[in-house]
């Protein structure tokens, strides 16, 4: 160990640091079961199929950080919505690459309202409001997305699945992305809004924050990354199916949780989002390549899990 | 060092660090069966730290607590405390929430059990809240959190003096009357000494040193973390009290002398109010540079008035019952539940109600919220080492000046005050009072609930509430505190 004293004691302090010890420890085990094969091959996949996790999962970090009871559902539908509109309307061309983009972010947008219209103007838990919307827009994605599979426009295709010295282009512009949203969380008036409002929304509403505007604008958020993540995605695996984002509803959430996000509200943790989202997909490829079988497999993912979530959760509630 | 009356608690050298700050510096303190012993002393001297000792809540780093004769510091806990008949009725409110006022009487006592525990413990709670507090207009089976604030207290109140198996021996009271009005204070005062006559004893933690030199029949002064007087009550005066805990305050100080003899009316009209559910009345009107006072029995419509006046403003709704010129700011007596934010620095704390004016460009400026933080703790005296640290790091008063800073430091022009120095101790009261005659007379407008007579004296205009309306007027001159009792109970129209 190089680092010392006070600066390692600092650093394991930090929530992110399980999630991406976690990472490297997993990583260890599979090259090590491979004798070094394929170990560089490995990084690559885990940030190109991490990247999508993570676009989700920042959103899903601002939704949950705005408070107990705050989660956003819709997000698997949200991104079968936004691939099957936005792969039809660009029908495999790079003419309408423009266009594409911004119904995607439309779609997001309106996911995003409706969500919120729900949860306030029908006073709906976020949880039922969300999942409840989430089958309208399966339902919409199904009835426009329906017939053959478009491929993606060759421009969209190149551009998620190019590789910049064996980093996938996408992960670096997502690492930015990242990067840019810590600043919004602590250096803008949003970012502190949702952390107050996520630690005592009555207390933030005395403090002369508008609550149901940054919520609004939160659930947006959430609706435009899935979007995003939709558009990404159909384009990363050529055309988009109905069934794409469903992985990504544990997935979201998970990695907001073991990234070191507080599911009580107020703390938040951008770079633990990367970690969690590196370490959930090198966990599979470890028991894949260990060769354990589909149930086994499930039950290891469970239970390390819960292991990581129990050890960056050691951090005690200050009183 | 004989001993007629048994010997209760017995502390010796306790002491306790947070970090860096000695909250207890060697502490000895004993309590006898049959006494009250008042306890005084500054926001952050130790009173509340000692007091989580006593209660089993803080382990002490070092020192001896022998309860009725046995060591038991080793191995000191909340059961140990229960178990040995110590209770504490703590500043920051312990109830559940989210359960009634009976369930909350079962969390502590286990013994309720079996078929109709509930029965049993209702019956607890509403025979002991009669006796305490009779005329109390509390069901047992209200959800705690639907209670305001002054009757939570008295639920917790009521519920540390109920016993079952465990015997009860001694009931620590952190400022028990700092949520409650004058009649029901007086009332539970009243009880502390008949408990007392029944050789059970009491700790009363109170700024209020009146109530102290009064109802105790031993008083300990602290100051930075140790015990620095100790002596029969009779013994102190008001003065010699203050002296000790150290602050000097000449005679008749708090009340403040008119500076300008303002003339009502010559300035703008800054808010005009009146109760939601009022048909008729009085109506509320402050002028810029005032500062009026909002009075009556706690939770007679003080508090709803002000969020009412709150939200008018920042929704800029103005209605035939509302209007209000210019941002405001409010400052929130509950603490926990209205004011801080616990995850954050006191610095964040402070600087979240004037981030606007820090942004520059889209970001905001961290040298701007620094600059902020530390102009308002050497202004209003934030005892801390850092402004970074966790605001829960500092003492019940201190997070209370940081919320007053929030405010003060605002772009507000109308503060509401919503009984704001609870926990507050003497000095650190002067200290706002005056900072707040200062910020009157450069043109901000006081909105200030409070049910303290010494309070209502630095009021230039005050309105006195009843059952949810505003019943009477009174200018500075005309304010007494017989007045201000008299339209408290008159009935609403």
């Amino acid at each position: 160990m190089i680092l010392k004293g006070p600066a390692l004691e600092r650093l394991f302090k930090k929530p992110w640091i399980w999630s991406y010890l976690g990472t490297l420890i997993v990583w260890l085990i599979t090259v090590s079961f491979t004798k070094g094969q394929g170990a560089g091959d490995i990084i690559t996949a885990a940030l190109s199929f991490a990247t999508f996790t993570v676009i989700v999962g920042l959103g899903q970090m601002f939704v949950i950080t705005t408070g107990p009871g705050n989660i956003d559902l819709s997000i698997p539908a949200n991104i079968a919505l936004s691939g099957a509109v936005t792969m039809k309307i660009m029908d495999g061309t790079n003419d309408m690459l423009v266009v594409g983009f911004l119904v995607a972010m439309g779609c997001g947008l309106l996911v995003g309202i409706f969500n919120y219209s729900l949860i306030r103007i029908l006073k709906i838990p976020p949880i039922i409001a969300t999942l409840s919307s989430s089958f309208l827009v399966l339902s919409t994605a199904i009835a426009y997305g329906r017939g053959l599979k478009v491929k993606p426009p060759p421009f969209l295709a190149d551009f998620t699945t190019e590789m910049v010295y064996g980093v996938p282009m996408l992960a670096l512009v997502v690492i930015g992305l990242a990067f840019g949203l810590s600043v919004v969380l602590h250096r803008t008036l949003y970012g502190r809004s949702v952390l107050a409002i996520g630690q005592n929304m009555r207390a933030a509403r005395l403090a002369g924050i508008n609550v149901e505007r940054i919520r609004f604008a939160t659930y947006v958020l959430s609706g435009l990354l899935a979007s995003l993540c939709g558009l990404a995605l159909a384009g990363f695996s050529g055309g988009a199916s109905l069934n794409m984002g469903e992985e990504y509803l544990l997935a979201s959430i998970a990695v907001v949780v073991i990234g070191g996000t507080s599911v009580a509200g107020g703390r938040a943790n951008v770079p633990g989002i990367w970690g969690a989202s590196l370490f959930m997909f090198l966990l599979v490829t470890m028991l894949n390549t260990l060769g354990a079988s589909g149930g086994v497999r499930l039950i290891m993912t469970g239970l390390i899990i819960i292991a990581v979530i129990t050890a960056a959760g050691g951090e005690k509630q200050q009183h | 060092m004989s001993t007629a009356r048994s010997r209760i608690v017995d502390l010796k050298d306790v002491t306790k660090k947070f970090g860096a700050v000695r909250a207890l510096v060697g502490v000895n303190a004993h309590v006898d069966a049959g006494e009250c012993l008042g306890l005084v002393g500054h926001n952050g001297a130790g009173k509340s730290t000692l007091m989580n000792v006593l209660a089993g809540t803080l382990s002490s780093d070092d020192g001896v607590i022998t309860i009725h004769g046995q060591d038991l510091a080793a191995h000191y806990n909340v059961r140990q405390a229960h178990r040995n008949g110590i209770r504490c009725v703590f500043q920051e409110l312990s109830l559940c929430p989210n359960l009634t006022v009976a369930e909350n009487v079962r969390v502590l006592h286990t013994a309720l059990k079996g078929v109709g525990w509930k029965q049993r413990a209702r019956r607890l709670i509403r025979d002991k809240l009669e006796e305490i507090f009779p005329g109390h207009g509390i069901s047992t089976d209200d959800v705690v959190g639907d209670l305001s604030i002054g009757k939570r207290q008295m639920v917790e109140i009521a519920r540390a003096f109920t016993v079952t198996t465990e015997p009860l021996h001694l009931v620590i009271l952190d400022e028990p009357t700092s949520s409650l009005d004058g009649i029901t204070a007086k009332q539970l005062l009243k009880h502390v000494r008949k408990a007392v006559s029944k050789e059970q004893s009491c700790i009363l933690i109170s700024h209020l040193l009146g109530e102290v030199l009064d109802y105790s029949d031993r008083i300990l002064v602290m100051k930075d973390g140790e015990v620095v007087a100790e002596r029969p009550a009779s013994e102190f005066t008001r003065d010699s009290l203050v002296a000790k805990m150290g602050t000097v305050i000449e005679e008749g100080s708090a009340k403040v002398e008119d500076p300008a003899h303002k003339v009502r009316g010559t300035t703008p009209l800054m808010v005009r109010a009146q109760d939601k559910y009022q048909e008729t009345g009085v109506e509320l009107l402050a002028y810029k540079g005032e500062i009026v006072g909002l009075a009556g029995l706690a939770g007679s419509g003080q508090t709803r008035t002000l969020i009412q006046i709150y939200d008018a403003a920042i929704k800029g709704k103005r209605t035939e019952k509302t209007a209000v010129e210019g941002p405001v700011a409010l400052i929130a007596g509950d603490r926990q539940t209205d004011g801080i934010f616990p995850l954050w620095s006191i610095s964040q704390n402070v600087c979240i109600r004037s981030l606007k004016r820090m942004v520059k460009g889209w970001m905001i400026d961290p040298a701007q919220e620094d600059a902020m933080a530390e102009k308002w703790k050497n202004k209003i005296k934030i005892k801390t080492m850092n402004m970074d640290d966790n605001i829960l790091s500092l003492s019940g008063g201190n997070q209370q000046k940081a919320l007053f800073a929030r405010a003060l430091g605002s772009d507000a022009e109308i503060v509401l005050m919503d009984d704001p120095m609870r926990g507050v101790d003497i000095g650190t009261k002067l200290e706002v009072y005056e900072l707040i005659r200062t910020e009157a007379d450069s043109g901000r407008t006081f909105l200030w609930n409070t049910t303290e007579m010494e309070e209502l004296n630095n009021c230039d205009y005050v309105y006195i509430f009843s059952e949810g309306k505003i019943v009477s007027e009174l200018a500075r001159d005309d304010l007494t505190e017989e007045k201000v009792l008299r339209s408290s109970f008159e009935k609403g129209n």
